[in-house]
């Protein structure tokens, strides 16, 4: 009896080891962890999540205290006879019919309220952004200060902070998700289902974003970065993507910008820069200001000097799957194989993107 | 092969050898043949699993590339759902249903070798796709429009689709033939609420395959024309809305969950009483809850769409409905825990697995239950957590369950004892390592990370946990590894087991073990809940009816092998390939021959005598 | 006698329930094939006037045309039950004439299939530009209105519907060509039985094998049923 008692009370340690590890085992700090949140929709999922953890702590607890104990008490032992056979208990199957139901009635109540709480947004009238899905990247899309047309950008979405912002979601091609884990769980990019969702960041700062739906080759490689600052920082933020890409003044800069809208590189028929009259391609991202981000290829690498040459020399040893790798000339045809020359120029017209 | 089919002159009379498998009709042996296969697949899944597990131990690893981790992830899943734990399910249906319903074969002996060969084809076609320019790289729910030619133009999904057309087609015949059984042919007095709880999850899941397959092969179909033919189901550019696909592959897919546990919860429920040599408490009630977890299958499908925007009201109404179905599963746990309850509870390896079950269910079945909170659900959806959920319920679950199974049943297929110490041994290697797999899972899903990633950055906080599920996922592979080498040796040397070696409830345990080709020298008389131990306890002497025999069960006439049940899963097989290949004049040639075949085949089994006294002796 | 009992065993087993195995097993089959049918109904009516090009369902219906089918298939559900009354009254003749009219029934039913279908693919958008009546035209004809020009009497041009025109065109050919070959196959088991008749296959007591084929007909009909009033009336009569 001694030994099993004291295996009991093993066992117990060990499970209460167990909620210990499985506790500090998700890192508020982590970027991408469901934890340490900012803004009230990640707040209201994490503590409906909480909610019914504590639930599911408890039911676990006393049904596998229960198992446990009648595991320990009715085991055989030697020269046991039959025991009665009992074929039920009416009363008993009715408690634990409706045990369960009750339980389950405390996290249906507060699920429902949150379901819709995060659905409709508190303040249609706010600033709206559109997100596009693409193979493997997302382009924004925010509304002119002129009020007429539609600022475009890629993979760094820029928000107020504190304020309510509304995103409606698409796709261009297959399914995606938009996901920022620390600001709002995810919602799908369904092409040709106009989805919505309202995100709100309270803290300033950069929060990580990914795509949580499957979309082929390089969709582990399909991520994003969010930009909270305050009101006047992104006001400037706005105005500035607004204004269109200004001329290059380096030689050299002017020799890749010819290159970008020529017949060799044909940059221009994917990528468009604002304010130039032939780069208006809607396939890839909007470069206008592609300098002014802090990271390219879908926020896959740092943008700097280097990488960049590299992404344009091997997009393919950046990310697998890029289909800039697949469809453009300079990759698929020998001849319009661009040079060390030709991706130095590029590259300095790039940087005057900013 | 096909030269074999044109100059049969005669029926197979007792063949024997590798001619024996190929045309046996009995239920046994198919369940043998069964199992088998579905064990070889469950190999090949982990296989596949173990490659994903060392991918994603370190970050930024480049063992495969992410072409080829999308065929893994996707060929491990379909694998273990189709190709491993279904059949594996079916396996136990075709040894023990018959057994347990005091019945000398299933309905229709010939369609139960069909749907085991058919099984095969559609396996072969799968599995084979690996070297034949690769496998399908979708995920295994196909997610329209990713599956379709413009975003996936090599042969891949086509093999995928082919593949589960033929499975679904051995799935459908296999249920149509057990719902007949099970309801016609139960042994007299065996009314529905005296059948054993194995018997009575095996009838809910065919009834549940019967009617959730043809959803997935219209869904299968559609996208089949898209592809082949380029109609515009799925072609968001014409018009259509991606989410039909969700909408019906679920509406089929949901039912399937079901499909994998139901057998699980069957094989528990006879476990445990048998080793708390009590009869299951609330017998009603768990028949009854097993009834209401299939019919509630049915209006949960939406909680796997919870973040594809169907709005507040959608969402909340199937999460309120997914709640719900945690009442019936709870029941039956509680019920299990009634049975023990005052019993006499012998831990041998088969009822560890069928504790270790509950254990496992218990956790799966509460991160289901947080799932099931559409709100929280948008943090959860698509990540890890969602994975550590899925193989609590399907490994925890179903393979628990399964092997559970094994332990119980291995004696009566065999007649010999399986190895307790090494079974011992296996239970809690398997336990244990399970648990280092999966539990981490749960945390770098929390901490944000995806599915179906293939790498991933070293300061995203997920280094260490996924090493920990790298280092779970060789020792859960290692424990595989002690259960195939008992299974062996126990097989070839284990102790002969007699005819009732675990003091059984159910009429299996009533005849020899390995059973007889008949299984019923006299066919039993049925005189209520666990007819076995009513026999044996009260003394209620076994009253011989119709089809009575001496002991030697000379005058029984059973049902004879046949070459056609094989030929026209053959002709599946081959004209399956065919359709693949479709844009070629091969293609053409191979689906016309392999419905040509088929079709003869059909023909001829339908012309021919199930039993041939003529023929006989 | 080898072959009599081959085809007939099961009819003198005793089974639990009393219903012969095969016949339950034609309605598990048939339970299995309505949620065939009615995925794909499904299907049909999410993608009702979700088409973003022409022509609609009211473009190429000819409700006269297809009632006629329809008659023609329900008259052929009379006549499988004319022939399964005859042969259990034990008159093979008689059943063996209404075995054989059911099949051309269903036949003709396939023919007016075929005509249908090859009609839609043929399509053509015709307009008598002299005396237009616009509100007498379908949404798909106003758009051709503007290219009645000065001096034309007649517009007329080819706008076939296939499967791949649009999502009406693939819904469509799918759930009628599924149906079809339903039909088909009904039409193939039931002279299969009609040849084995003349062999002597077909007796009295071995009624079985005609009820399944029965049933199986009578649910294929139910089916037409369905799709007539989804597809057709309520295609073409929207507001109903």
């Amino acid at each position: 009896m001694n030994s099993l008692r004291r295996r009991s009370r093993a066992l117990w340690a060990g499970l209460t080891l167990l909620l210990i590890l499985l506790l500090a085992a998700c890192y508020p700090d982590n970027p991408q962890s469901t934890f340490g949140v900012s803004g009230p929709v990640a707040q209201s999922q994490l503590n409906l999540f909480f909610w019914i953890f504590w639930a599911a702590v408890f039911v676990f607890v006393v049904v596998g205290g229960i198992l446990m104990y009648i595991s320990i008490q009715y085991r055989r032992r030697p020269g046991d006879a039959d025991p009665e056979q009992i074929h039920g208990n009416t009363p008993l199957e009715i408690g634990w019919t409706i045990a369960p139901a009750l339980v389950l009635v405390v996290i249906a109540v507060p699920t429902v309220l949150t379901v819709f709480d995060n659905l409709n947004s508190p303040d249609p009238d706010a600033l709206t952004i559109d997100v596009v899905g693409h193979q493997w990247w997302f382009e924004f899309k925010y509304p002119h200060p002129d009020g007429e047309s539609m600022v475009v950008t890629a993979n760094e979405l820029h928000v107020p902070v504190g304020e309510v912002v509304n995103v409606n979601l698409d796709s261009k091609d297959v399914l995606h998700s938009f996901w920022i884990p620390k600001i709002a769980g995810k919602v799908d990019l369904v092409p040709g289902n106009k989805n919505f969702m309202w995100i709100q960041a309270d803290e300033a700062g950069e929060y990580l974003g990914q795509c949580a739906e499957f979309c082929g080759e390089a969709h582990a490689l399909m991520k994003f970065r969010v930009v909270a600052e305050p009101r006047e920082d992104f006001d400037a933020w706005l105005a500035g993507e607004a204004a269109a890409a200004e001329e290059p003044v380096d030689p050299l800069a002017q020799q890749g910008k010819a290159l970008f809208e020529g017949s060799k590189a044909q940059c221009w028929s994917c990528h468009a820069v604002t304010g130039s009259d032939k780069s208006r391609g809607q396939t890839g991202p909007n470069l206008t200001h592609v300098w002014s981000r802090s990271h390219i290829a879908a926020g896959v690498i740092e943008n700097n000097q280097e990488n960049l040459r590299q992404w344009l020399e091997d997009p393919q040893s950046i990310k697998q799957g890029t289909i800039m790798y697949r469809d453009a000339k300079i990759y698929t045809d020998p001849e319009n194989k661009l040079t060390d020359a030709d991706v130095a120029a590029l590259v300095a017209y790039l940087q005057t993107l900013d | 092969m096909t030269t074999l089919a044109i100059p049969i002159p005669r029926r197979p009379v007792h063949p024997t050898g590798v001619w024996g498998w190929v045309t046996t009709i009995d239920h046994k042996r198919i369940g043998i043949l069964y199992g088998v296969t579905a064990f070889i697949m469950f190999i090949t899944g982990g296989i596949e699993a173990l490659y994903m597990r060392v991918q994603l131990a370190r970050p930024e690893q480049d063992l495969v590339s992410p072409e080829v981790f999308n065929q893994l992830f996707t060929m491990h899943a379909t694998t273990m759902i189709f190709l491993a734990i279904m059949p594996m399910g079916a396996a136990f249906f075709n040894y023990v249903i018959p057994l347990q319903i005091g019945a000398r074969d299933v309905a229709f002996p010939r369609l139960n070798a069909f749907s085991y060969w058919t099984f095969l084809g559609g396996a072969l076609i799968l599995k084979l796709s690996w070297f034949l320019g690769g496998a399908p790289n979708a995920g295994w729910f196909g997610y329209a429009p990713i599956t379709g030619i413009q975003y996936n133009p090599g042969h891949g999904i086509d093999f995928w689709i082919m593949s589960l057309q033929v499975l679904g087609i051995a799935s459908l015949a296999a249920a149509f033939n057990f719902i007949v059984t099970i309801i016609n042919m139960r042994a007299p007095g065996m009314s529905l609420m005296r059948m054993p709880l194995f018997t009575w999850m095996t009838l809910v899941t065919s009834f549940l395959l019967v009617l959730a397959f043809p959803v997935i092969t219209v869904a299968l179909i559609e996208l089949m024309f898209d592809r082949f033919f380029g109609m515009n189901f799925f072609v968001p550019a014409k018009g259509a809305n991606p989410l039909l696909w969700q909408h019906l592959f679920w509406i089929f897919g949901h039912p399937e969950v079901y499909i994998l546990i139901l057998p699980a919860m069957g094989i528990i429920s006879e476990v445990i009483p048998t080793f708390s040599r009590k009869p299951l408490f609330g017998y009603p009630v768990v028949v009854l809850s097993g009834v209401v977890i299939g019919f509630m299958g049915w209006m949960v499908w939406s909680h796997h769409m919870f973040t594809v925007g169907l709005g507040p009201v959608a969402n909340s109404v199937f999460a309120l409905t997914t709640m719900a179905i945690a009442v019936p599963t709870g029941v039956k746990i509680f019920n299990w825990m009634g049975t023990m309850w005052k019993g006499s509870i012998e831990f041998n390896t088969s009822m560890l697995f069928a504790l270790g079950f509950i254990w496992l269910f218990i956790i799966g079945g509460l991160s289901g239950v947080m799932h099931s909170s559409a709100a929280s659900d948008a943090q959860q959806q698509d990540t890890y957590f969602i994975v550590a959920h899925i193989h609590y319920v399907l490994f925890g679950g179903s393979i628990m369950a399964l092997l559970c199974g094994v332990y119980y049943w291995f004696p009566k297929i065999t007649g010999r004892m399986m190895n307790e110490t090494l079974g011992k041994i296996n239970f809690w290697l398997v336990f244990i390592s399970m648990n280092i797999t999966f539990f981490p899972m749960h945390f770098i899903g929390l901490d944000g990370m995806p599915r179906r990633i293939y790498t991933y950055d070293p300061d995203m906080g997920w280094n260490m946990w996924n090493m920990v599920a790298t280092v779970g996922s060789f020792a859960l592979a290692f424990s595989i590894l002690v259960f195939i080498i008992n299974a062996v040796q126990s097989a070839r040397k284990g102790e002969k087991a007699s005819g009732d070696p675990w003091d059984g409830r159910t009429l299996e345990w009533s005849i020899p073990s390995p059973p007889p080709e008949y299984n019923f020298a006299q066919i039993p008389t049925v005189h209520g809940i666990d007819a076995h131990w009513i026999q044996k306890r009260e003394g209620v002497p076994a009253v011989p009816v119709a089809g009575g025999s001496d002991d030697d069960g000379h005058d029984i006439h059973l049902p004879q092998p046949s070459y056609w049940p094989f030929l026209a899963s053959l002709g599946l097989f081959v004209g399956g390939y065919g359709l693949i290949y479709f844009q070629s004049w091969i293609g053409i040639a191979f689906a016309s021959a392999g419905a040509m075949l088929t079709m003869i085949s059909v023909y001829a089994w339908s012309f021919e005598p199930v039993n041939d006294p003529e023929e006989e002796h | 006698m080898a072959e009599a009992a081959a085809a007939h065993h099961g009819e003198h087993e005793e089974t639990t329930t009393g219903l012969n195995h095969r016949k339950l097993l034609m309605w598990a089959f048939l339970g299995s094939d309505c949620m065939f049918f009615g995925s794909l109904i499904a299907t049909y009516v999410v993608y009702q006037g979700k088409s973003k090009v022409g022509p609609f369902p009211e473009d190429v219906f000819s409700i006269p045309i297809t009632s006629v089918s329809t008659f023609v298939l329900l008259m052929s559900s009379m006549s499988m039950v004319l022939a399964y009354a005859a042969l259990t009254r034990g008159n093979i003749k008689v059943f063996r004439v209404w075995l054989a009219s059911t099949a051309i029934m269903g036949m003709t039913f396939l023919g007016f299939q075929v005509f249908e279908f090859r009609d839609f693919a043929n399509y053509k958008v015709e307009l008598e530009c002299a005396h237009l009546e616009p509100e007498k035209l379908t949404e798909f004809e106003k758009t051709f209105v503007d290219r009645c020009t000065e001096g034309v009497d007649e517009f007329k041009e080819q706008h076939g519907l296939t499967p791949r025109t649009n999502l009406f065109g693939t819904t469509f050919f799918t759930l009628t060509g599924f149906h079809g070959a339903h039909v088909t196959l009904g039409v193939i088991w039931l002279l299969s039985i009609l040849f084995h008749s003349f062999r002597g296959g077909v007796r009295p007591e071995t009624n079985l094998d005609v009820d399944l084929a029965a049933l199986y007909w009578h649910f294929v009909d139910v089916v037409w049923i369905v799709i007539f009033t989804v597809v057709y009336l309520f295609g073409v009569f929207p507001g109903i």
